[in-house]
């Protein structure tokens, strides 16, 4: 709807270092997407010597943990877990953000002094501790601590969506849409929300990659889900072999570096591409 | 029966300041056909006197008929079957056009507000684009591909989708180039002559509603001081404050420009929170005296052409004297 | 000469989309004490002269490559930015639009004039504050000392542009450049403050560039004029030869289409120019006004020179230089 997709892209793809996010995002998915063919059995089993360091065995090309399991399975299966909850803590914060913004942003007045309170009432509570309460009173599951996680990160989409909306709702083409005898809540969907949306995005991307990290931080202080393998699990229980075998952590912890770090160059990337302002250079 | 009229119109806003009294018992009336100028500075309260009839903004006093029915509490289902019939073209012709909306989505906006088909939304938007003279694949291209000439016909062409009685046009030229300004104040002439459509036309620029009114009305500080037909209140301005607006108008003829004695106000617009007492203008005015600030002063008809005007005394003569003084030099 | 004299001034655009030409050969001459008026519509390259003479350019993308400005023997297109600092503020000073935004919102009024006297005049201190007291009584503002202390959002848009001009004549300049000076202001502080204009250049003796899209202000202000079009001057000459016979068809739509006090009225049909002004990327070769222009001609694919039809009073276009008949006919 805005000005074309194809447009879009080649905006996107102007910044190189987007582009190498997004190829680093895709291997990734690739990833997860193949684990179930590449190691069809449970990563959890234990299939090897203990402590084997990577490039020595073509059967475990990243090593064996603590106890014989397979760090290429882990990682691979990992993958999917950690792209799952990213993405839908992402969605689920992007879905209360936006909802709780734009009311504030669109009614104002005493809807907007409420709302504004309960979102600075979620922003002093420090993200992680608010997480690991939640997660260690409803269970370490997959769910909940997507649940969790987008339930701590949406306040920054909120007020982004605010500022978005009290700038958008004076514009002229709201005031000609509510002078044809639109209603409030077609105006809100069809034409205000639109333009708000752009730089939402570009928070939502960058929420994936917080989501990202605290999966990895329940999972690492060993919260998380004992059935799911997890890349922040696997760092957690490398962690006492540190000074013999620190490949077991250091494996998980840069493919979670090098997924923040794509996540929020494609982040840069949107932002170039949807801010109009930048459109003509 | 006038098309629309209103009486004593009043609109308040609530500020950290007070009470804003924003337009103040202000009544008129337009006929079909008919173009109503308002001319005022910012500040005056014009636009919010638009907004006001176009029921933007909440009525604080007075009554507003729209062909006779009373229009000024409607709501709901019943506002919306007015709606059609007063339209709007705004001011700034980049921020009144959705810029995620291609233009025929635009235009077609409230026929689809009002109901129509998909098919005849299509054929209607394709005889509005052709009436305002944009390129017939207009409809599918975003309105940020236009010039801004351009984009104020896409404008023109949603007031008029609906094919309403009254378009309030707000300030619609004064974004736009000398040039392109013609063009749009042309059409919307053709358009009223075609029509019969009656426009509020508001505007700071004198030049530019003396070239499209037929009966004028002059804001300060949210009243009305002088209003009449077109010609009389320009050539023979009753009101002081109408005579200082059109001495400082800067007049596109260097000779003249030179000969003629201008008037140049001191001070600037108080604020409209805190307004003075008795006649608004008379903190800037440089004929007031003790009575002016006491007594408010009510519209009243003028000596001679019969316009209305709030004043305590009598310029028409002095001020008429000192615009033949200046003609007639140049002549 | 002194004053401001501009020689074949040309300024690129260098973009993505290739070298555009935003102004080519733009020549000028502005006397001390006397009034330029540069009149065009958005886009014709009257802000991007007035930004070439003050060495403000935004480079990139815009950079001058050709031409001279000569203020008082000393050419500003050639100087080094550390010493353009010295002149800007100093000898020339500008004025912009928007009164509001020109000033910094977080420093005072004294501050921010107080600034320019310390930075170009030395003064410091008692001095400096009672000179900034002198300028804003200079400009109209009333109860000076009081107002010195106060942050530019507490003073209305005309009161923000009289501060302008007192920081802009600080220090006595030579040239003033004025870039649409009243668009942002009502008619009766627009009077007001051209009024003041006119007064201060009678008492200082600097040379004014007025840049305008209003005819009426060129009326009211102007002694010459210089009629842009497309990044070149098309007519230039005396405020009243122009007005009184305009040679250039664009000069003439321009008047025609400016509803004039007395002359126009309610059902008079303005004369209106068709279609808009051409984007810098997609200009036609030979004279830009070209597609819109009621006269053109087979002459027009060539790019027509600024010659002299009266003393002083020059146009470039064909059909005005009195033989359009014969250029007619070779060019048929």
């Amino acid at each position: 709807m805005a000005g074309g997709t194809p447009g879009l892209f080649r905006r996107f793809a102007r910044n190189r270092a987007a582009l190498l996010g997004l190829v680093i995002l895709l291997v990734v998915v690739g990833l997860a997407l193949a684990a179930p063919t590449l190691y069809p059995r449970n990563p959890l089993r234990i299939v090897g010597p203990a402590e084997l360091w990577p490039l020595q065995d073509p059967r475990f090309p990243l090593g064996t943990d603590s106890i014989g399991r397979n760090i290429a399975a882990i990682i691979a299966h990992g993958a999917r877990a950690t792209l799952l909850i990213g993405i839908f803590a992402s969605l689920t914060a992007t879905l209360i953000g936006v909802t709780i913004g734009a009311a504030a942003g669109w009614f104002g007045g005493w809807v907007d002094e409420l709302l504004m309170r309960l979102t600075e009432m979620f922003q002093v509570v420090p993200g992680l501790v608010f997480v690991l309460t939640i997660v260690s009173i409803l269970g370490g599951t997959v769910e909940n601590i997507t649940i969790a996680v987008g339930v701590v990160s949406w306040t920054g989409i909120a007020r982004l969506t605010r500022a978005e909306f009290l700038t958008l709702r004076d514009r002229e083409f709201v005031q000609a849409c509510r002078a044809m005898g639109m209603p409030d809540w077609r105006i809100v969907l069809a034409e205000v929300l639109p333009n708000a949306l752009p730089p939402v995005i570009v928070l939502s991307s960058l929420a994936v990659a917080s989501a990202i990290l605290f999966e990895s931080a329940v999972s690492f202080l060993g919260l998380g889900d004992p059935q799911v393998a997890s890349w922040g699990r696997l760092v957690g229980e490398g962690r006492t072999l540190i000074r013999s075998s620190w490949y077991i952590s250091a494996v998980p912890g840069v493919a979670i570096m090098l997924m923040v770090l794509a996540l929020n160059l494609i982040g840069d990337g949107l932002n170039d591409a949807l801010n109009p302002k930048l459109r003509n250079r | 029966m006038p098309l629309l009229q209103a009486h004593s119109l009043g609109v308040h806003f609530a500020t950290p300041r007070g009470l804003l009294r924003a337009v103040a018992g202000v009544s008129l009336a337009i006929e079909a056909g008919e173009t109503l100028g308002l001319v005022g500075e910012s500040g005056c309260g014009k636009s919010t006197l638009g907004r006001a009839i176009m029921r933007l903004v909440p009525i604080a006093e007075g009554t507003l008929l729209l062909e006779g029915q009373d229009i000024t509490r409607l709501e709901g289902a019943s506002l919306k079957q007015v709606r059609p019939k007063v339209q709007m073209v705004f001011q700034d012709p980049v921020s009144s056009l959705n810029p995620r909306r291609r233009v025929g989505s635009l235009v077609g906006q409230p026929l689809s507000v009002a109901g129509w088909s998909r098919r005849d939304i299509a054929d209607r938007v394709a005889e509005l684009l052709a009436q305002v003279s944009l390129p017939r694949d207009a409809a599918e291209r975003f309105p940020h591909e236009f010039s801004g000439g351009q984009r104020q016909r896409i404008g023109i062409a949603r007031a008029l989708a609906l094919s309403p009685k009254l378009v309030i046009c707000d300030e619609p030229v004064s974004a736009l180039d000398v040039s392109v300004r013609a063009q749009v104040i042309n059409l919307l002439k053709d358009f009223q002559d075609r029509l019969g459509v009656g426009y509020l036309f508001i505007s700071h620029d004198l030049s530019v509603v003396e070239n499209v009114a037929d009966r004028l009305m002059v804001m300060y500080l949210g009243r009305v001081v002088e209003q009449g037909a077109a010609e009389a209140v320009l050539r023979r301005p009753a009101h002081p404050y109408t005579h200082a607006l059109l001495s400082a108008a800067p007049v596109a003829n260097p000779r003249l420009a030179r000969a003629r004695q201008r008037v140049v106000l001191q001070g600037e617009l108080p604020s409209p929170v805190n307004p003075p007492s008795g006649c608004p203008f008379r903190t800037r005015c440089p004929f007031a005296e003790a009575r002016c600030a006491a007594e408010v002063p009510l519209l009243r008809p003028a000596p001679g052409d019969g316009q209305l005007v709030a004043c305590h005394f009598d310029f028409t003569e002095r001020f008429a004297a000192a615009a033949d003084a200046a003609t007639g030099v140049s002549a | 000469m002194s004053g401001l004299e501009v020689r074949g001034l040309s300024v690129a655009l260098f973009t993505r989309a290739g070298v555009l030409p935003a102004l080519s050969g733009v020549s000028l001459r502005v006397p001390p004490g006397r009034t330029l008026a540069l009149v065009g519509e958005s886009g014709c390259g009257k802000s991007m002269t007035a930004l070439a003479i003050m060495r403000l350019l935004p480079e990139p993308p815009a950079r001058i490559v050709a031409g001279q400005v000569m203020l008082d023997g000393v050419d500003l297109a050639a100087l080094p930015e550390r010493r353009m600092l010295a002149v800007r503020g100093k000898a020339v000073s500008m004025i912009f639009q928007d009164p509001m935004s020109s000033l910094n919102p977080v420093a005072t009024v004294g501050e921010q004039i107080v600034e320019v006297l310390r930075r170009h005049e030395g003064l410091g201190g008692r001095a400096a504050r009672q000179r900034a007291v002198e300028l804003l009584e200079l400009v109209g503002i009333p109860d000076a000392a009081a107002r010195l202390d106060e942050y530019p959002h507490r003073l209305s848009g005309g009161m923000c542009q009289r501060v302008m001009i007192a920081i802009a004549i600080a220090c006595r300049p030579a040239l003033l450049v004025a870039d649409e000076p009243t668009t942002a202001l009502d008619v009766t502080v627009q009077a007001q403050i051209l009024e003041l204009l006119q007064r201060l250049q009678a008492e200082t003796g600097m040379a004014l560039l007025l840049i305008t899209h209003d005819l009426g202000v060129v009326a009211e202000m102007a002694d010459e004029v210089a009629v842009m079009y497309a990044g070149r001057i098309v007519e230039q000459g005396p405020v009243d030869a122009v007005f009184d016979a305009p040679l250039h068809p664009y000069t003439r739509g321009l008047i025609g289409a400016t509803p004039s006090g007395g002359t126009a009225g309610r059902h008079a049909r303005l004369a209106d120019i068709p279609g808009s002004v051409p984007g810098l990327a997609e200009l036609p070769a030979g004279c830009a006004f070209a597609p819109r222009c009621p006269l053109a001609f087979g002459a027009c694919g060539a790019q027509p020179a600024l010659l002299a039809q009266a003393p002083g009073h020059v146009v470039a276009c064909f059909a005005a230089e009195g033989v359009p008949a014969d250029a007619a006919a070779a060019g048929a």
